[in-house]
């Protein structure tokens, strides 16, 4: 039976500014939803806030996975209950390596008393990373530590292989890619999709959507979803721009 | 000021009768050994504690500084030493400043020429080196008092001496500890490594948990040309514990030296390193790393200084501050006229674990040269909720996120460490102590 990720009705404020006004979306796994909209129309907030960064205020609505709120609870607990979140700009962390991060990682996901197979768990690694045309010798380098831009959205890509989540948001993850870079990371994507990922991809570029091809669309305005439809959304808001959302999609 | 008054006149039980002891039971050692002894015992007494106006002790808390109430004299081992969580066996263990286990190093190489000894039996065997070596550089740190009560008291100490173009595999290790109420002790370890030699020194430091001592400890590292030292102190002293080290390390052509220091123990703990870079091409990696909890304080003071064209130092001292800790990092690089092409790095970094800890950081450059690198910077910051953020949104638990980070933060200066198997023990000592 399919997972679902609700979005009810959400209401997201950073300080006493609204930022998300009120947005309602269902993702099924199997599923591939994009989300496209300009610059500082509430997408990355969004995302963090279902996330649950603690900078962002959910003032009301709920997010629910399988019918259960997710937001009395922790980052992490959201994270194992099957949520993921690849960053638009993700964090560097000195001195911890991949291999150890992504570890822990897995180990916090697994049960109490459970011990994760170190020989099964390298053999992942690699695969993964061969498959994301990452180096193995990134597995000893520290977290996003002088990456480029390309590197940081391939070990986004590459966690979320190894953590097999329900549901991925991912936040701009085209953005600072050249072509070669999105090709592999979408191809990653790509492989990764399948009836057990429900996926949210935040863009304000159709380029992207070439390669991952959405099941729905959605546009995304001052905090709210103001139209939705298939593929050819996108292609339609890619010739008209989002002027043509300004003018014909905001009506009062 | 009545306090101080008293720390100016106090030599505590450093008395001259009890001087007079010690250097009784060093009879028939060289007279250059016992002559300055005497000179530094003079000093010792002759010298002024520090005083409100020394810049060198700016934000220490001098008033813990007091010798009264510690022993002169040496009571008797009541503990032996414990597993210490270090790769192979200590070749020399120390307990109230006396031998009290060997383990021999490798024949073949003691034929060859390597030493591994005593200081009293190098006193014997090795007299014109030490002569050359022991405590032979100036205090420019603060110490000059206490560094005169330590060659003052000193009764034995570690002496490695590593011959031409010899290089070890397995590191050095020595144990220096204490034990009973009020004990102080003097540890001392010489290492001098010929042209072209190779080899790694651990210091351990450790006193029993229940009472406090005084431990007043110094270390000589003179690295010839073109060969390479490594020496690790591993601070563990008891946290009652006052505790004073001053390193002075000498690196000439082409050589290399690497030291990192972990501060984990004593009450009131200072460390004072000196480096001298005197021929092109030497190097200087100066390497620490302070866990500070409860009300201590860890006062760290280094001086880079470069005499020669073409020489290199790189600091990096890393502190975790927790509860009502308080740390004082002072750094300074000096470049001679002479001394173009210099290359010179300083940085301190303090990571606040609580808001009522303290950290002060007090960098400094003299630069005589005109043609140098010379860069230097403190930061002090708290974990960075960002990457806590990250780190939970991969499923992991706040507290364990805070712990991977922290331990994230000691690990880029543990990476300097080129022996995985040191690291790797390191980390485990550390994991231990922060927990």
């Amino acid at each position: 039976m399919a997972s679902s990720l609700e979005i009810k009705n959400l209401h997201v404020s950073i300080g006493d500014k609204e930022i998300v006004k009120g947005l309602s979306l269902t993702v099924k796994t199997g599923e591939v939803h994009a989300i496209m909209g300009p610059n500082g129309t509430g997408k990355s907030t969004l995302s963090k806030a279902i996330a649950g960064h603690p900078d962002y205020t959910i003032t009301s609505g709920d997010v629910l996975i399988d019918g259960k709120s997710i937001l009395g609870i922790e980052p992490d607990e959201r994270a194992r209950a099957g949520l993921f979140l690849a960053f638009q700009y993700p964090a560097e962390i000195p001195g911890v390596s991949i291999a150890n991060f992504i570890r822990a990682a897995l180990q916090a996901k697994m049960g109490e008393g459970e011990e994760l197979d170190a020989t099964a768990y390298y053999k992942k690694l690699y695969q993964k990373m061969d498959m994301l045309q990452i180096d193995r010798k990134f597995t000893s380098r520290a977290v996003n530590d002088g990456f480029s831009g390309g590197e940081k959205k391939r070990c986004e890509i590459l966690q979320m292989a190894m953590l097999e989540p329900r549901f991925a948001m991912m936040d701009e993850t085209d953005s600072g890619l050249d072509i070669d870079a999105l090709r592999i990371v979408s191809d990653g994507v790509n492989q990764l999709k399948g009836d057990a990922l429900g996926v949210i991809m935040i863009t304000h570029y159709q380029r992207l959507l070439n390669y991952i091809v959405p099941d729905h669309v959605h546009v995304m305005w001052d905090g709210r979803i103001v139209k939705s439809g298939d593929k050819s959304l996108a292609l339609e808001l890619e010739a008209k721009g989002y002027e043509w959302v300004k003018k014909e999609l905001i009506k009062a | 000021m009545s306090t101080s008054t008293n720390l100016v006149t106090s030599v505590g039980a450093f008395s001259a009768e009890a001087f007079a002891l010690a250097l009784e039971s060093h009879k028939g050692l060289p007279s250059w050994w016992l002559e300055r002894k005497e000179a530094a015992y003079k000093q010792f007494t002759s010298l002024a504690y520090p005083s409100a106006t020394d810049e060198s002790w700016r934000f220490s808390t001098r008033s813990g500084f007091k010798l009264d109430g510690f022993l002169a004299t040496n009571s008797p081992a009541t503990t032996a030493a414990k597993d210490i969580g270090l790769p192979g066996k200590p070749a020399l263990t120390f307990v109230n400043n006396s031998l009290t286990e060997s383990n021999p190093v490798d024949q073949a190489l003691t034929q060859k020429g390597l030493v591994v000894s005593t200081l009293k039996q190098a006193l014997k065997t090795h007299s014109e080196v030490l002569k050359a070596h022991f405590m032979a550089q100036d205090q420019r740190l603060g110490s000059a008092k206490f560094a005169a009560l330590h060659t003052a008291f000193i009764n034995d100490g570690a002496f490695i001496y590593v011959p031409k173009g010899m290089e070890l595999k397995t590191p050095i290790t020595i144990v220096h500890s204490a034990s009973g109420a009020n004990t102080a002790v003097f540890p001392h370890t010489l290492v001098i490594t010929e042209e072209n030699a190779q080899v790694s020194v651990i210091d351990y430091f450790v006193s029993d948990s229940t009472s406090a001592h005084f431990c007043c400890g110094a270390n000589d590292l003179y690295a010839g040309h073109g060969s390479k030292l490594n020496y690790v102190g591993l601070q563990n002293w008891s946290t009652l514990d006052l505790c004073l080290q001053m390193n002075s390390t000498v690196v000439k052509r082409d050589a290399r030296a690497q030291s990192l220091n972990l501060h984990l123990g004593g009450h009131q703990a200072r460390h004072e390193s000196l480096s001298q870079l005197q021929a092109p091409g030497a190097f200087s990696e100066m390497l620490a790393l302070t866990i500070a909890s409860g009300e201590r304080e860890f006062d760290q003071r280094t001086l880079q200084i470069h005499q020669a064209p073409n020489t290199k130092s790189d600091l990096l001292y890393k502190n975790v501050l927790q509860d009502k800790a308080r740390t004082i990092f002072s750094g300074l690089i000096v470049v001679d006229q002479d001394a173009q092409k210099t290359d010179a790095y300083q940085s301190n970094r303090n990571l606040m674990l609580s808001d009522s800890a303290e950290a002060n950081s007090l960098p400094g450059l003299e630069i005589q040269a005109n043609d140098v690198r010379c860069t230097h910077g403190a930061t002090t910051s708290r974990v960075d909720p960002e990457e806590l953020f990250y780190l939970q949104a991969r499923c992991i638990p706040e507290a364990k996120a805070h712990e991977l980070l922290v331990f994230g933060f000691f690990e880029e200066v543990l990476n300097r460490l080129e022996d995985d198997e040191l690291h790797a023990a390191l980390r485990t000592i550390i994991q231990s102590n922060f927990n």
